[in-house]
């Protein structure tokens, strides 16, 4: 082996390009499934679905140019639109919240290790892996139906509210519940985060006279606000993308009296039940400029709170 | 124990059985008789039956349960087949080779993964219209082979710059060129991270409502999730028994996955952000 190596004479200068370039071919090679989808499946139809949004589209006859008009209807003409934009704004504003509050408070809890916690970490991980199917929807619909459980348990509180999913002032909630009891994913990367904060921190607060609530706020917080902004950014996008949940509560309608409309519910129904493929690229696209202002002004805005340690400033 | 650990433990059982009542409200109602289902908050039927679940085995809009749960089945075993073998391909590419243009490939591969699949949705459609693929199986698994999926080559990526780079050129002089390295030595080691992958894929995919809602529209076609929302459209209230037997069995691989990997996952999740 050695002995072949050695045989062969190559210039050491004339290797390395040489190299170089197989790797060229080779790394090519390598990415091209990737390459592939991202020309046919990702950049190609970006393009296409911009230029569907200035057209009327009904999937059978060749795209008719509109210009501005779907932009237009949706903007001033539409109520629908404007409605489905409300419904989603409170359930992102609602549900991100919620969910990471819980997320954060129950992986505090389980931080303090006691015996048998990463039993537990699991056991609440499973509902974010449950609640993600149709099932779950369906199990939601029943329980916050007219003479579920979840009524059933408000009324022995004195709370009579009725079925939720019956009623338009509520639905929502139900499907916000759905998304709330889904904080297993975000509270384990918290989770991991706290385990990173050195104890050496609280011990130096503790004997500088801090209590609990001091230590969370000048400790636990900044230290984990890298991950926090990271769940924050995630859960956002997610919840806006939201579909399933309130599908499937609504038997794909938004109802009851378009309560629980989501924007992508409303897009699919443009497109897949109306044939109106230009106004729902219209909307996606919408939808992808609202997603990346709104993530660009959590990372503006996260730099008046999140702190990397071994940063300076 | 202390006092104060009981407390703990207290709080953490009453958390768990808060989380679970509601699936443990489905198991229950899937073995109750349908005048039963909705009546009553105990978790023990009082009449336990069978009755749904032969109902569902007999057949749901003409077809036996068995026939959606095999759909299901070969598109969520056909997805991750693709996600593993095309993510740790460009995975590989990004992480130990040098070709042009592989750091904006990679930024864009990065942007892509918080990409509203909306966006490009109805394009995609046309496409697979336009193949003869609508109402396949194919719109559902053949994006998979071509790695689309951006997050899980992103973790493959982290996780091969953490091995030693001294093996790749351990490999490189015992005269391994790219593909044997990755085929001996890198994909060996990214055992963890393709487990990871291919357990995420597998539930995502038998869990997704959206795109099988979209692409397929013939009953003899239809998934678990699809057969179960046209099953709760055409009957009323009192097929409540049988619709939730159909969602206990749509659960189970969920289930069973769950218990056999749960460390996968939740480390899955931990290191890497994948959500649920």
């Amino acid at each position: 082996m050695t002995q072949a190596v050695l045989d062969r004479p190559v210039a050491p200068e004339r290797a390395v390009p040489r190299r170089r370039r197989a790797g060229q071919g080779t790394g090519y090679l390598f990415l091209s499934p990737w390459l592939l989808g991202v020309l046919v499946l990702t950049i190609g139809p970006m393009i296409a679905s911009l230029y569907l949004s200035f057209t009327d589209y009904d999937l059978f006859d060749a795209p008719r140019w509109v210009g501005l008009d779907n932009y237009a209807t949706m903007f001033t003409r539409d109520d629908r639109f404007w409605h489905a934009a409300g419904v989603t704004a409170r359930y992102v504003g609602l549900s991100v919240p919620l969910k990471l509050g819980l997320a954060l408070a129950v992986a505090m809890l389980l931080n303090r290790a006691r015996r048998g916690a990463g039993l537990y970490r699991s056991a609440f991980y499973a509902p974010s892996l449950l609640g993600a199917s149709v099932s779950l929807a369906l199990v939601w619909r029943a329980m916050f139906s007219t003479g579920g459980t979840a009524d059933r348990v408000l009324a022995a509180f004195g709370l009579d509210t009725g079925g939720w999913v019956d009623q338009p002032q509520f639905a929502l909630l139900a499907v916000i519940a759905l998304a709330v009891w889904q904080f297993g994913a975000p509270m384990v990367i918290f989770l991991a985060g706290l385990k990173q904060i050195p104890k050496e921190l609280y011990e130096a607060a503790e004997l500088d006279g801090a209590g609990a609530l001091r230590r969370f706020r000048s400790v636990t917080l900044p230290m984990l606000s890298p991950v926090l902004l990271f769940n924050l950014v995630l859960e956002t996008i997610h919840a806006f993308q939201s579909f399933t949940g309130a599908f499937v509560v609504s038997s794909g309608r938004g109802g009851p009296s378009d309560s629980t409309l989501l924007y992508t519910l409303y897009l699919y129904q443009r497109g897949f039940t109306d044939f109106r493929m230009g106004f729902a690229s219209a909307m996606a696209w919408v939808l992808l400029v609202v997603i990346g202002v709104l993530t660009a002004l959590l990372f503006r805005g996260s730099r008046r709170w999140v702190f990397y340690a071994g940063e300076s400033r | 124990m202390t006092r104060r650990s009981w407390g703990w433990h207290l709080l953490m059982v009453l958390i768990l059985l808060v989380l679970l009542y509601p699936v443990g409200w489905l198991v229950s109602a899937s073995f109750k008789p349908a005048e039963e289902v909705l009546a009553g908050l105990s978790l023990l039927p009082s009449h336990p039956t069978g009755d749904n679940y032969t109902q569902v085995f007999a057949g749901v809009a003409g077809y036996s349960v068995w026939h959606y749960f095999a759909n299901s089945l070969v598109i969520s075993v056909g997805a991750v087949l693709g996600n593993v073998v095309s993510c740790s391909l460009a995975a590989y590419a990004f992480a130990r080779l040098h070709f042009r243009g592989r750091g904006p490939m990679f930024g864009f591969m990065l942007s892509t993964i918080m990409l509203p699949q909306h966006v490009v949705l109805i394009p995609q459609y046309v496409i697979f219209q336009k193949l003869g693929m609508v109402n396949t199986f194919w719109p559902l698994v053949l994006p998979k082979f071509l790695a689309t999926d951006a997050f899980f080559v992103f973790l493959m990526v982290q996780f091969i710059r953490a091995l030693p780079g001294e093996l790749d050129e351990a490999a490189t002089i015992d005269g391994c060129g790219p593909v044997r390295t990755f085929r001996y030595v890198i994909a060996p080691l990214l055992r963890p991270a393709l487990i990871t992958t291919a357990i995420f894929t597998f539930i995502w995919t038998w869990n997704d409502f959206f795109s099988q809602l979209i692409y397929l529209n013939d009953p003899g076609r239809f998934t678990l999730p699809l057969a179960l929302q046209i099953f709760v459209d055409q009957t009323s209230q009192s097929a409540f028994g049988p619709m939730f037997a159909m969602s206990v069995l749509a659960l189970l691989p969920i289930g069973l996955f769950f218990f056999a990997f749960q460390r996968y996952l939740v480390e899955g999740v931990a290191t890497s952000g994948l959500k649920g």
